[in-house]
């Protein structure tokens, strides 16, 4: 069976007055119908950019899509007319936005926000919208939901304002969910309800998640695949079990050392990566980690790793490296 | 919401106190009107009697509570110059001053409203430079001088409109350019950071995200958003147009309230100029009232219980 989306070699660039920026660079892969992708990286790793602009929602200018095909149910959306595009936002792609607090339009009711995609795209009455609208709120487990659709965000909490943004993202029953760092404003506590929240949705809609945010501890708990981003490309990306215990990118083992061990007495500091995330508006060369990475290579500087299938992991398992981060690993505890 | 309500009546009874007694004891300063009022050649005698008449010549703070008790039953006092009740010379002005400020008003916002609209949508292009520019020029254009270049291009020099005065509606024209180019410039300007602004926030990318035809996202979203700041705008605009505009008033020699208070204050006509500031502080005190209330509307987070 088809990929429900496809990307393939997706490039983006922002035209600042600094220079060309390039935020996205070459991303290729695919989802699968009903798989959860994690998609975890730094501000300014192209994970939100590449999400975005394959609907549309870039701004352009600045922003400019270089080059890339997005193949979602057969249809190139980088291709589709601009009234196409209205058509499938909302409807066929839902998204849930980060920090529910400006993401919400203040001065609209929680009932009016969420009927506004089922109005448009299921020519619904205000009445039947409403109904749903109800029938949403219940879903994402805002109690009292009736009384509530005529409240404003203000007059909701921080969970509950980002569990009535998912009701937007889901409200026309997407077949893809985007969620763009949509725990990172909550408590943690909070941000554990949502997970669970997003979990049973999964399970009972059946919808197809990707879900960018910055956190590893999210992705392990939502995801069935992850794919790590860094300078706008693809580092590693595999099922998330085989990724957290055998990372083979260098970027990726180094999230996972400065995460820290819960419990874990007497360790002094947590692991940082050195260096700064990289300046994007030079033209991208080699390994955009290859600077920060002790175990680089010449061949990093000057050459782009291709993301391969990396020999020993499981299938679907795959790193842009030149180097092999399991010889090095051994051959820094050999010295120790 | 009555509390509320009722807090504002207050601050709004203190506001316009605050005006009273600072016109009292400024207009006070001016000079003694009785020297103006007695024929020439007339003695130091008759002065004194037509001081005494007017009661100028008891202490200055019996004059002054003399005349806040007064006010409170809507007796501002009689006319120096017109010898009837001060408030009627100046309420029966309104109606000349209101139907100006309204006019101003309503094409200056449409005008204005467009043309922000227009600067804001079509960003970065020819047409956004036109519309800034000649913002700029109109909101930085003094109004009297405008005024007076209209005058002399259309009633001096091609003699299509009367130079000034009140009666038909081509006396309008000239006054109701002058005041709503001023108008529309601010509004536009205004306008037009708000949208930009309001574009750039999260909810409007929600409101994409959603499908929503650009004209819904625009209307519903981002104008609805924007229009906050300018209704205040608006309301401050109000309130001083309505008040009389002074200036524009007299370069077209336009019968309303801020021609008869500049015309009171150089008679010394002092019940005039009482009544008359009053009165423009009260519209002006009100107008902003509703500009609270209409915020409310517009903004829930403000909305009072």
């Amino acid at each position: 069976m088809a990929p429900l989306l496809d990307v393939r070699n997706l490039t983006v660039v922002f035209d600042t007055p600094a220079g060309t920026v390039h935020a996205v660079n070459d991303v290729s892969y695919t989802i699968e119908e009903g798989e959860t992708l994690g998609i975890v990286g730094e501000s300014g790793s192209g994970k939100s950019v590449h999400a975005l602009s394959m609907v549309g929602l870039i701004a352009r200018p600045p922003g400019r899509i270089v080059s890339g095909e997005v193949y979602f149910k057969g249809r190139d959306l980088l291709r589709l007319s601009q009234r196409e595009l209205f058509d499938l936002r909302g409807k066929e792609i839902g998204f849930v936005f980060q920090d529910p607090m400006t993401s919400l339009n203040p001065v609209l009711t929680v009932e009016r926000q969420i009927a506004e995609p089922l109005r448009r795209h299921f020519n619904l009455s205000k009445s039947q919208a409403r109904e749903r609208v109800v029938e949403l709120l219940e879903l994402v487990g805002i109690p009292n939901a009736r009384a509530r659709i005529g409240q404003y965000p203000h007059e909701f909490s921080g969970g509950m304002r980002q569990r009535v943004m998912i009701a937007i993202g889901i409200a026309c029953n997407p077949k893809l969910l985007i969620a763009d760092e949509a725990t990172t404003a909550l408590d943690v506590t909070v941000q554990a309800q949502i997970l669970d929240l997003v979990r049973d949705l999964k399970k009972k809609i059946g919808t197809t998640v990707i879900w960018i945010t910055h956190d590893m501890g999210v992705v392990a708990g939502l995801a069935d695949t992850i794919q790590v981003m860094y300078g706008g490309r693809i580092m590693e990306r595999g099922p998330v079990d085989a990724v957290f215990e055998d990372p083979r990118s260098a970027y990726t083992w180094g999230l996972l050392k400065s995460l820290p061990h819960g419990g874990k007495r007497g360790e002094t500091r947590l692991y940082q990566i050195p260096g700064n995330p990289p300046n994007l508006i030079n033209e991208p060369i080699g390994d955009p980690f290859a600077p920060r990475n002790a175990f680089a290579t010449e061949r990093c500087l000057r050459e782009t790793p291709p993301l391969k299938q990396m020999e020993g992991s499981l299938p679907g398992h795959k790193a842009a490296v030149w180097y092999d981060l399991r010889e090095e690993l051994k051959k820094q505890e050999a010295k120790v | 919401m009555t509390r509320y309500l009722l807090t504002k009546l207050i601050e709004a009874f203190i506001a316009i106190w605050g005006v009273v007694t600072i016109v009292f004891f400024v207009s006070r300063i001016l000079g003694d009107p009785a020297v103006l009022l007695v024929p020439v050649g007339a003695g130091q005698q008759e002065i004194d009697n037509l001081r005494a008449a007017l009661g100028l010549d008891r202490p200055l703070l019996e004059q002054y509570f003399h005349s806040l008790l007064s006010m409170l039953k809507g007796d501002f006092g009689i006319s120096f110059q017109h010898t009837r009740p001060a408030l009627d010379v100046v309420l029966e002005r309104t109606p000349a001053t209101a139907s100006l400020a309204g006019l101003a008003l309503l094409f200056g916002t449409l005008i204005g409203a467009a043309a922000g609209a227009i600067a804001a949508l079509m960003r970065g292009t020819v047409a956004e430079f036109i519309v800034m520019v000649a913002a700029l020029l109109g909101q930085a254009t003094p109004t009297f001088w405008l005024g007076i270049m209209l005058i002399l291009l259309f009633s001096v020099e091609l003699g299509l409109l009367p130079t000034g005065g009140a009666g038909t509606w081509l006396h309008y024209i000239l006054p109701g350019l002058t005041l709503s180019v001023f108008v529309s410039a601010s509004i536009a300007r205004l306008l037009r950071s708000s949208l930009l602004d309001i574009m750039r926030e999260d909810y409007v990318r929600t409101a994409r995200a959603k499908g929503l035809m650009p004209r819904t996202v625009f209307f519903w979203h981002i104008a609805r958003n924007a229009l906050i700041p300018v209704v205040t705008m608006i309301g401050i605009i109000a309130g001083e147009l309505l008040g009389g505009s002074v200036v524009i008033e007299t370069v077209f020699a336009w019968p309303g309230v801020g021609r008869v208070i500049v015309q009171g204050i150089q008679a010394q006509d002092f019940p005039v100029i009482q009544a008359g500031v009053t009165l423009v502080a009260a519209i002006f005190v009100f107008v902003n009232l509703l500009v609270d209330l209409l915020y409310g509307v517009l903004d829930p987070r403000i909305r009072r219980g």
